[in-house]
């Protein structure tokens, strides 16, 4: 059976949803959060690189390498983040972050 | 050709699999661990897919780097992981629908979509096909997208610094070496000449 785009699709469409469901699944859990969050760029970036592949056209490619470069920044960022939260507060639940809360 | 579905079963299946650890698992640095397994199937599905260039960059940026930076923190932190999985199941309900209408409206889009006819005329980057996937990435990305490339590299000096600036601090009571301080330092400062007369102290 000759693997077309829809395959990719269907893939990327999973890991999408397996990652939002990720985010509800471990909400307490900020570290777990944040790799359902590279997971669903991952989908993206599947979803970009068939595109390109399937149409001939390498902006996709491209455009997947700038996804990725901000992953990247985005995960540095808010690791740095989730140490300094840690320092504070000896915990990293999501509930526990209501500092400027009124 | 056969080989190559195979394959890409074979590399789907454990992409998922994987990603299905990655949310359920109690361990996070399992869930690190099958996170780096999920990028290695990816990066194979890139292969297959053509694009090794991204399927390399995909292997060192995620598994070289961010899931180690993961790791690091994961096994840094001492926290009650499994305090932090108490009342999960509230909302395990709500994410399965949430995720379910997601999946669907993905699902729909997939399976309908069509390309529209004047596509093949606005095609930014056609692939030559004469040359290899990483030298026509190069070609393009260095001349089209010089500016763009420059603002990736950009954001990237912006994060380092931002996690540099966040994560450094200065506790009291903490010998530091500074360097400032030593090499300004002269021997007039520091050196005392004392005549001392012989035989008394000083």
């Amino acid at each position: 059976m000759e693997i077309g785009l829809s395959h990719y699709l269907a893939v990327a469409a999973v890991l999408f949803t397996l990652g939002l469901f990720g985010i509800f699944l471990n909400r307490r859990n900020v570290i777990v959060i944040l790799m359902s969050v590279e997971l669903m760029l991952l989908a993206v970036n599947i979803n970009l690189v068939a595109f390109s592949a399937f149409l001939q056209d390498l902006t996709g490619q491209i455009f997947a390498m700038f996804v990725l470069t901000v992953a990247a920044a985005e995960a540095a960022i808010g690791l740095a983040i989730l140490v300094v939260f840690y320092r504070n507060r000896a915990s990293i639940a999501v509930d526990d972050v209501s500092n400027m809360k009124g | 050709m056969a080989f190559a579905g195979f394959m890409f079963y074979i590399f789907a299946a454990i992409c998922v699999a994987c990603a299905v650890m990655v949310i359920t698992s109690r361990n996070p640095v399992h869930s690190v661990l099958f996170l780096i397994l999920a990028f290695f199937n990816a990066a194979g599905l890139f292969v297959l897919i053509g694009a090794e260039f991204l399927a390399m960059i995909l292997v060192v940026v995620y598994v070289g780097a961010v899931a180690v930076l993961f790791l690091f923190v994961v096994m840094m932190l001492d926290v009650n992981f499994v305090e932090l999985r108490r009342g999960v199941k509230r909302y395990v309900y709500l994410g399965a629908t949430l995720g379910g209408i997601l999946f669907l409206e993905l699902a729909l889009v997939a399976t309908s979509w069509t390309l529209g006819p004047q596509m093949s005329s606005i095609t930014l980057g056609p692939v030559v096909g004469t040359v290899s996937n990483t030298r026509s990435i190069g070609q393009v990305i260095y001349t089209d997208y010089v500016y763009l490339f420059q603002g990736a590299s950009l954001i990237l000096l912006v994060a380092m610094v931002g996690a540099i600036v966040l994560t450094l601090r200065s506790r009291a009571g903490v010998k530091k070496q500074v360097i400032a301080d030593q090499v300004s330092r002269s021997s007039k400062d520091e050196l005392i000449v004392v005549k001392v007369d012989s035989g008394s102290g000083i």
